[in-house]
């Protein structure tokens, strides 16, 4: 009890210094920008070892997917500010003499960001404060935050709060002008039911199963290419353990063996005979996670589609590269999502089937598909859904700043990245400037026919029409008396 | 039917086997339209009878005679068809009331609907530009040919001036239509993004797929605007939707569902008549998108719902909505800006209607004196009997409003007006002035034609008047002060603001129409419905060259640096990093 209130008078505390103005000063949100960046050029090291604490991941990994992609959303938000800021002219019609008319981005107010490593990027270059509330599975990367990166911002608008889901559900009792979230559909339903309460936009960053579609790639260099990149996409993603990650293949029959051959030969040379010790496969979060996928793979239908990998080392947290060929499509491997190392192939007769496979299916966050084929690449487009498309990769949508990223139907809702960051912390205010000057007297009542026919006329634009109703060279036609 | 057949019969004094099956086949074609199931057909067609007998009944008794010879059956003619019809209709009535409980729109109905919708949709039909067009060219149609009707039946839920329904709700659709037919092409088309090097080389783009079924529920106050405007949108974006229009403005709900059901596409655009039942069964289903109209209660029990499946939502709501006036303004224009926006919208039934109005204490006087002679200049002395001002829509509403004006601390505040007749749901034009900041009145949203004045002792205060409420959908300032109008648009948050007019801003499709705060979630209105009803999906292309060996494993200290220089920027930098200098 006594820490809601703690919490609840730390959210006030926000509101009032979002009130006095401060934030929404251009210089202020570019300060926090420049503070943001310097502290992951400064701290760089100590992002790395907490990130190494947490997941062993691999610093390199570290760099490509985290420190360095949003080094690089700053430097964008940073030189974009001015021009994101600077409201928008909307067109009118010529009849709106002496009008114009605006939409001005103003800032929400007050925002909480659940996440694990999502950094307040757009909520502050939008002017908001904020409240993060980092995951609390990764420890090392929250306690980081909350001590190093505060001191690198304005803390009188950004606050870090660590905790567990009771933490979670004090903060969401709060009233909030906007809750970012990522995690799972689970949690995302009892964020989007909280926010109920102030009517409060969310934006949810949820995962789903993220399929692979492979066509029978004929040359030898694009089917090189393609094993490497689809396995850095799943296993070079924390493992797996990455909303955009690579969840599953879907392949020609015909093409399944080529496919694995060459998958085997690049996971030696990627990850060595002896993945564990080469460290460039991430380990898996913690004890409960690692629980849930040897579930997934003790199975025994799923153990007998097993073709590489399959081994675990419980007490390091470690489980291997793991691929499976055709795992009953009603085990949980199948209907969940994976969020780890093991990575299931499924065989289609013709490549074309796929689309049905992932319609009938929720849709995904992500959708990669490897082919030379432009028909298929067009019907991949316009028949399934998902929030995004890759073709002949993965995961680099997710560094496209000019790309929004984000979900669709259980994926969720809302997106982000570059302007679109900007955006969803945002209010879109529209702007209409009236001159006293002129004016239709056909506008006010009492009503009559002809300020009815020439409201019409007005309506649609009509310019001739106007005119010649004005000089009554024009009757009225039909419903007259009713007016 | 009828009387075409009759007309053909006699033009032609032979009727032959050809003219049977014309006859027969033109029948069938009205039967399969539906049309002839409805109670009200079949109850209009008997009432008819009746009428025909009773005008014809000379004719009727003298062709009897000629024929049969038959005297004396004037009376006998008249009160049979006369008690063979009531009896009829009651008969008729009957059976359909027994009819009626399989009708009722329930879960099961409810999911039954879905999935047959999300069947369509599944189909792609929806998708095509071809199939957007022609509905949204049919509905033009509909509007053209229904205009009557549509006036009728707003005249009969809200008394609304012809005029208003004419310009406000089928105007205002038109529009709507015309913008879409005119942009659509190129909305669909996928807009272009840039890549950067990071991703080189690559091509990249933004495609807007429909959602695919969506639920539209609406509001009584502009009940034929705010139902079908966002139902463009949804077939501007190729989905497919469901209506549940409002059951307080029962006329237009149950002409909307009879127009669109003989018009429309019905196997992906469908309305649900209906009240809480109805909409409980519709908000249990898993939509892709829920477009609500409507207040913040209801607001919050469709975001509820919605949460359960992950659904977006976009809520229309309202809110008190300020008008700021400044001194030293052309006093008339905006006072008669003000009533149009205010009684000149549905009587102050409007989401976006002046809530109340803040002024300097100086000013006041001025400003009261000013409307009073434009309202009166309006709708005349008695506007009770004017017919340009729209009812109160039902006796709770009115009950609700006149609650507002008989508070203790509200009723000694009238300025003007105050007058009203409670048998026929209307309330006059009324200012209050100086009205206290914690009566009821200005504590929630009016929704109606009375209007408060609050003063303040400099103008500038009235910016933390307004902030210290919730935000409201639309902000209005009168002024010709160039700092003021620009401490306006930087200081209050509001879903739109307007300077120097009222509720303008809702007929300009070019600027996003929706709340922020209380008054709502998201935006409607020209591309911007289109969007509403959008996903955004993002698409990447790559081709197989261009391969950086950096990006995979094993990691070396090398690929960092290259990976650090490009991210940094700089060409100079990655041939350093390539070259190992760094």
């Amino acid at each position: 009890m006594n820490s809601s209130i703690a919490l609840e008078r730390e959210v006030e505390e926000l509101r009032e210094y979002y009130e006095s103005g401060k934030t929404k000063e251009a210089s202020w949100r570019e300060t926090q920008l420049r503070g943001l960046r310097s502290f992951l050029q400064e701290k760089e090291e100590e992002i790395f070892k907490a990130l190494e604490k947490d997941l062993r991941k691999h610093h390199i990994e570290a760099f490509r997917d985290e420190v360095g992609t949003l080094i690089k959303s700053l430097n964008l938000a940073l030189s974009s500010l001015k021009q994101w800021m600077s409201g928008k002219k909307a067109k009118l019609p010529n009849i709106a003499l002496l009008s114009s008319a605006e939409i001005v981005p103003e800032p929400l107010g007050v925002v909480l960001i659940i996440s694990s490593w999502n950094f307040p990027i757009g909520a502050v270059a939008a002017g908001n404060t904020a409240v993060l509330k980092p995951s609390e599975l990764a420890p090392a990367c929250s306690a980081l935050l909350a001590s190093g990166l505060l001191s690198y911002l304005d803390k009188k608008a950004i606050k870090v709060i660590q905790g567990d889901p009771e933490v979670v559900k004090q903060l969401l009792e709060q009233r909030w002008d906007k809750i970012f979230f990522t995690g799972s559909p689970r949690v995302g339903r009892i964020v989007m039911s909280s926010a109920v309460k102030y009517l409060t936009p969310v934006t949810l960053e949820l995962g789903g199963k993220c399929p692979a579609v492979i066509d029978s790639l004929s040359s030898s260099f694009d089917r090189e290419v393609a094993v490497k990149r689809i396995l850095v996409g799943k296993f070079g993603t924390c493992a797996g353990q990455a909303c955009i990650s690579v969840d599953y293949i879907l392949v020609e029959k015909s093409f399944t063996s080529v496919l694995l051959d060459l998958m085997k030969v690049w996971m030696k040379k990627m990850f060595g005979e002896n993945p564990r010790e080469l460290k460039t496969v991430a380990r898996i979060v913690n004890k409960q996670h690692f629980l849930r996928l040897k579930n997934l793979l003790a199975d025994q239908r799923v153990q007998e589609s097993l073709v590489y990998g399959g081994s675990m080392d419980e007490d390091n947290l470690f489980i291997e590269p793991t691929i499976m060929v055709n795992p009953p499509l009603e085990a949980a491997i199948m209907t969940e999502e994976i969020f780890g190392p093991l990575l299931p192939i499924i065989t289609v007769e013709k490549i074309e089937d796929s689309i049905k496979f992932i319609n009938s299916r929720p849709k995904p966050l992500a959708l990669y598909v490897f082919t030379k084929n432009q028909s298929l690449q067009r019907r991949m487009i316009s028949e399934t859904s998902s929030g995004s498309v890759t073709f002949n990769d993965t995961i680099i949508q997710y560094a496209a700043d000019s790309l929004p990223f984000g979900g669709v139907g259980e994926s969720g809702f809302g997106n982000y990245h570059g302007k679109f960051s900007f955006d969803t912390f945002s209010h879109e205010k529209a702007i209409l400037r009236r001159s006293f000057l002129t004016e239709f007297w056909f506008r006010f009542p009492p009503w009559t026919v002809n300020k009815h026919q020439l409201l019409e006329v007005a309506y649609n634009y009509d310019y001739l029409g106007l005119l010649l109703v004005l000089l009554g060279l024009r009757r009225f036609k039909g419903r007259g008396s009713s007016v | 039917m009828a009387d075409m057949a009759a007309a053909i019969i006699s033009e032609r004094m032979q009727f032959n086997s050809e003219d049977a099956s014309a006859l027969a086949k033109e029948l069938r074609v009205g039967f399969d339209s539906g049309k002839t199931r409805s109670y009200q057909w079949r109850a209009s067609q008997i009432e008819a009878l009746i009428k025909l007998t009773q005008n014809h009944e000379e004719e009727i008794v003298r062709a009897l005679y000629s024929d049969l010879s038959k005297p004396h059956t004037e009376a006998f003619v008249h009160e049979l068809a006369a008690n063979l019809s009531v009896v009829l209709i009651f008969v008729l009535s009957l059976i359909m009331a027994v009819e009626e409980p399989r009708r009722v729109f329930d879960a099961e109905a409810a999911s039954s609907l879905m999935k047959e919708l999300r069947g369509t949709f599944a189909s792609g039909k929806t998708r095509s530009y071809e199939w957007r067009v022609s509905q949204l060219k049919t509905f033009l149609k509909l509007l053209d040919d229904h205009e009557q009707e549509i006036v009728d039946g707003l005249l009969s839920d809200l008394s609304k001036p012809p005029l208003e329904s004419v310009v406000y709700e089928i105007g205002m659709l038109k529009n709507s239509c015309k913008v879409v037919l005119k942009e659509l092409k190129h909305w669909m088309k996928p807009e272009k993004a840039k890549t950067s090097i990071t991703t080189f080389p690559s091509s990249a783009e933004i495609v807007s797929e429909p959602l695919g079924v969506v639920l539209v529920i609406s509001a009584w106050n502009y009940p034929f605007l705010l139902s079908l405007d966002p139902v463009i949108g949804a077939i501007a974006a190729g989905n497919a939707v469901v209506l549940k229009p409002s059951e307080i403005a029962p006329a237009t709900s149950s002409l909307m569902a009879k127009l669109l059901g003989e018009y429309m596409d019905s196997s992906c655009i469908r309305v649900v008549e209906g009240a809480v039942d109805e909409t409980s069964a519709l908000l249990q289903q898993k939509w892709d998108k829920i477009f609500y109209t409507g207040n913040g209660r209801i607001g919050r029990i469709v975001m509820t719902a919605a949460a359960k499946h992950l659904t977006p939502v976009v809520l229309e709501l309202g809110g008190k909505s300020p008008v700021v006036v400044d001194s030293n303004i052309n006093l008339q224009v905006a006072s008669r800006r003000i009533i149009a926006g205010k009684w000149g919208c549905n009587n102050g039934q409007a989401c976006i209607s002046p809530d109340y109005i803040i002024t300097t204490k100086d000013y006041a006087p001025k400003l009261v004196d000013a409307l009073k002679t434009e309202l009166e200049a309006f709708y005349g002395e008695h506007p009770l009997e004017s017919k340009d001002l729209s009812r109160i829509v039902n006796s709770n509403h009115f009950a609700r409003l006149t609650k507002l004006l008989d508070e203790d601390k509200v009723s000694g505040k009238i300025v003007y007006g105050g007058e009203r007749n409670e048998s026929k749901l209307r309330i006059a034009p009324t200012l209050l002035l100086d009205v206290p900041r914690n009566s009821m009145i200005m504590n929630e949203e009016i929704f109606g034609p009375l209007l408060p004045i609050i003063t303040v002792d400099k103008l500038e205060e009235s910016f933390d008047v307004i902030n210290s409420g919730t935000k409201p959908l639309a902000a209005y300032l009168f002024t010709n002060n160039k700092k003021l109008k620009e401490q306006f648009v930087k200081t209050i948050s509001a879903g739109g603001l307007v300077v120097n007019d009222t509720t303008l801003h809702l007929a300009v499709h070019t600027l996003p129409f929706g709340g922020v705060g209380e008054s709502g979630i998201g935006a409607y209105h020209g591309k911007f419905s289109f969007d509403a009803f959008s996903h955004k999906k993002a698409v990447l292309y790559r081709s197989f060259l261009g391969d950086a060996a950096l990006r995979y494993p094993p990691y070396t200290n090398t690929k960092l640096r290259v990976m650090k220089a490009l991210i940094g920027g700089g060409i100079l930098g990655i041939i350093r990093a390539l070259f190992g200098w760094s």
